[in-house]
């Protein structure tokens, strides 16, 4: 652009393009229509389907008030305590296993070979899908709540791990070193130099993982790993969507308490 | 121009931040308000054009009364008002020339404004004032590449290009170095003169103030302490705005600033 | 401070007496729950089969191996319909959620009383059910295939980018908010100049991290018949065909790992 008045006045303005090539720019733009145009034919939605199936959807909806906790109660309460159960267990575990992987993964206390393996777990665990780790420990262990267990305690692993690592890796030098010139040991040196500067994110993330474990325990069930999703996909086969609508309220109602709660515990501990 | 009557604002924590005040601006006068922090400035500025409603009172601008205008009407008013902020407020994912346009927003309809296709008469309206202040090679760039100084150069072009009768302007140069902020200073009066606008200017230099304005406000506690000429702002009057300190340095320090 | 005398020697003490107790008292009913937990757990598992599980793994291990390279050629079309589904679901979810972002925002709610606790709700509900659930859902209603996941992807990414959004919307900076109100400008030109430009670096980071979520969430829908890679796993894990079975889990794998990669790539260049 000129910079002198003249030659800009009675010129027309434009906002300048986030992209300023415009083959580039244009490209892009034909590029997204085409793939929308391309994903959208290859789905085909079959609409007489859906049309028939809106009136059912229709009683789904109506079925959110008149929720039916009674007729199926003892599936329903089995179910849910077991959720809850291997929500704990596996938070538990999974918290205390992913605090010295986390330790190992983080670079600035950990040895080279240490950190690589620590990191090699935490990569592992967060690749595999919850729902496929499942399914593999059902083939191995066989139906029930441990195989359920079993991956929460894995998933929280790689989930915790990674971020108590990256916590430490951006810890204040300053106070660590100040323990070390103590003359501390290396256990004396995390006990005093890094658990109280991570500690309080920890604790916040823990219970944030404890949230999410209860939802994904809400799927186990689905491919036999334990929890209320069994009785859920039952519900959903009969076609049963005043049970479904009581389990899925259940749920929210729950992880509504514990987002509560662990707005409350990090608000103290912090 | 502007008539206050009986302005009040009573915040909900119960804090009296205006009580009462009476104040009128004529035609092309450019005032000064100073006072303490917490002395009710900046509400008394945002009391006019109602970003922050008055309790009670009445704010005249011409012929308009403005505390009783209804949404659209409060529109076609602030239209009449420009703005110059402290920490300049303009949008900074914005380019400048964008920034300078919003100025125009009162006057251009929503979709025009969404697709940037602004009359062609308000585009050139924008190039001179960005050339008046020195930044029109700056058009396109994005605002928060800018520095203090020429971001305060845009927000006094985005106020001017609403074609104000009045302009509000508030700590310009609370956030800018002391050359920049005679610079800032000099320019808004200049334009003032330029253009005949009024202008309200809160500002907590008082020698500033002093080597530009034609007429002081002094607010103490919400209330219009002292209403005159610059050259009236003795140590004494000041003591009754601020409280106890030692003026004489700072009121001589400024004449031999001036007489520079 | 919790301090005791011992004959002539002062002691410190990190807790007082009662605040000892107390922690103890925590710590063993944190411990006694665990314990419940464990023993009911313990309680519904065939102790027969973890002890043969490490036989069986040994088992399933050499029927794996190696994969079925040729396989892969039929898996074209399921990764295609799993890319579908992740990003047409995002984009729709995108679509939904700023309004209610909107809505839910402290500072742009039209009344704080009413309608922010609605999209509150909407935030809650459909983030706290899984996908996979919200797909059994829809395929009740609508059928199986993909457009099921497609909708039920969307459905559960409302809640997730709504949340961010809004919590963007309500760190903005209210002075530039303000001064395009001055000039006069209206409530949506206020929106779209003062609001929207300050938050697109957020949402288009909260896009690309959702999107990256949501390839991960579709891979595994098929195993409830809503379209995708997972069709075939579950349909392979029905018919113990291993070896496709662990091609699969290698594509599901590379895919993730792409589109972490393409999601840190973008949001590098977008911030």
């Amino acid at each position: 652009m000129s910079t002198h008045l003249d030659t800009v006045i009675g010129q027309p303005w434009k906002r300048p393009p986030f992209i300023s090539n415009p083959i580039l720019r244009w490209g892009l733009v034909i590029a997204f229509f085409a793939y929308l145009i391309a994903a959208y034919m290859t789905i085909d939605i079959n609409w007489a389907r859906v049309y028939a199936g809106l009136d059912r959807g229709a009683q789904f909806v109506l079925a959110f008030t008149s929720p039916d906790f009674t007729s199926r109660s003892s599936d329903i309460w089995g179910g849910l305590m077991e959720s809850i159960i291997i929500t704990v267990a596996a938070s538990v575990v999974g918290i205390l296993i992913s605090i010295p992987i986390g330790l190992g993964a983080a670079r600035n206390i950990a040895p080279l070979p240490v950190y690589l393996i620590c990191r090699g777990i935490v990569a592992i665990s967060r690749a595999l899908q919850e729902i496929i780790v499942a399914i593999l420990l059902v083939a191995i262990f066989g139906f029930g709540p441990l195989a359920g267990f079993l991956t929460l305690s894995f998933a929280t692993i790689g989930f915790l791990s990674k971020l108590l690592a990256e916590d430490i890796e951006s810890m204040d030098r300053v106070q660590v070193e100040a323990i070390r010139a103590s003359g501390a040991r290396w256990a004396q040196w995390v006990n005093y130099g890094v658990q109280p500067q991570v500690m309080p994110r920890l604790v916040g993330l823990s219970i944030y993982r404890l949230d999410i474990n209860f939802r994904e325990s809400a799927i186990l069930g689905l491919v036999g790993a334990g929890g209320i999703g069994a009785t859920l996909n039952t519900a959903f086969d009969r076609y049963e969507y005043d049970t479904a609508a009581a389990i899925l309220i259940l749920i929210i109602v729950i992880v509504m308490a514990l987002e509560y709660i662990s707005g409350i515990v990090r608000a103290r501990v912090q | 121009m502007l008539k206050l009557k009986k302005l009040v604002k009573t915040y909900a924590t119960g804090d009296q931040a205006l009580k009462s005040i009476e104040l009128e601006v004529p035609e092309g006068q450019v005032l000064a308000l100073i006072g303490p922090s917490g002395a009710g400035k900046s509400t008394l500025i945002r009391c006019i054009n109602r970003l922050v409603e008055p309790t009670s009172g009445e704010v005249w601008l011409g012929d308009t009364e403005l505390t009783k205008l209804n949404s659209s009407g409060l529109r076609r008013a602030r239209r009449e008002m420009g703005m110059i902020f402290q920490e300049y407020a303009l949008v900074e994912r914005l380019t400048v020339m964008e920034n300078v346009l919003s100025g125009r927003l009162g006057y251009v309809g929503f979709w025009r404004s969404l697709t940037r296709r602004f009359p062609q008469s308000d585009v050139d309206e924008a190039f001179r004032l960005l050339d008046r202040v020195g930044l029109l090679a700056m058009a396109d760039k994005r605002a928060d590449e800018l520095s203090g100084g020429q971001r305060q150069r845009v927000g006094i072009c985005r106020a001017l290009i609403q074609n104000p009768k009045l302009l509000l302007v508030d700590e310009p140069t609370a956030s800018l170095d002391p050359k920049t902020s005679r610079q800032i200073m000099r320019l808004i009066c200049e334009l003032c003169a330029e253009r005949g606008l009024a202008a309200i200017i809160n500002i907590h230099d008082v020698a500033l103030a002093q080597m530009f304005v034609q007429r002081v406000v002094g607010l103490r506690f919400g209330a219009v302490e002292f209403d005159g000429p610059p050259e009236a702002l003795v140590p004494d009057v000041l003591t009754t705005i601020y409280g106890e300190e030692d003026w004489e340095a700072t009121i001589k320090k400024d004449d031999e600033e001036v007489a520079q | 401070m919790p301090v005791t005398q011992h004959d002539d020697t002062t002691v410190w003490h990190r807790r007082t007496f009662k605040q000892t107790l107390a922690h103890s008292a925590m710590w063993l009913g944190g411990l006694a729950v665990f314990a419940y937990c464990w023993m009911q757990i313990s309680n519904s598992t065939t102790w027969f089969f973890v002890w043969d599980a490490p036989r069986i793994a040994g088992d399933i291990w050499s029927r794996a191996t190696p994969p079925k390279w040729e396989y892969i050629t039929q898996l074209g079309r399921p990764i295609w319909d799993t890319l579908n589904i992740a990003t047409l679901g995002t984009l729709i979810s995108l679509c939904l959620a700023v309004p209610v972002a909107f809505l839910a925002a402290h500072n742009t709610t039209p009344s704080k009383l009413f309608i922010r606790p609605v999209a509150l709700f909407i935030i809650v509900a459909t983030r706290s059910i899984n996908s996979l659930i919200w797909a059994l859902l829809l395929i009740a209603i609508i059928g199986p295939g993909v457009f099921a996941g497609v909708v039920a992807i969307a459905i559960r990414s409302i809640g997730f980018c709504a949340k961010l959004l809004y919590e963007a919307i309500e760190e903005i900076d209210s002075v530039q908010v303000e001064a395009i109100t001055a000039t006069g400008a209206s409530r949506w030109q206020v929106m779209a100049f003062g609001i929207v430009p300050q938050i697109m670096p957020a949402f288009a980071g909260i896009a690309v991290f959702r999107w990256d979520i949501n390839i991960r969430e579709s891979t595994v829908l098929g195993l409830v018949g809503a379209g995708g890679i997972g069709l075939q796993l579950s349909a392979s894990l029905n018919v113990l065909a291993w070896p496709q079975v662990s091609l699969i889990l290698l594509v599901i794998l590379a895919a993730v790992v792409i589109s972490e990669w393409v999601s840190a790539k973008v949001r590098g260049a977008i911030i």
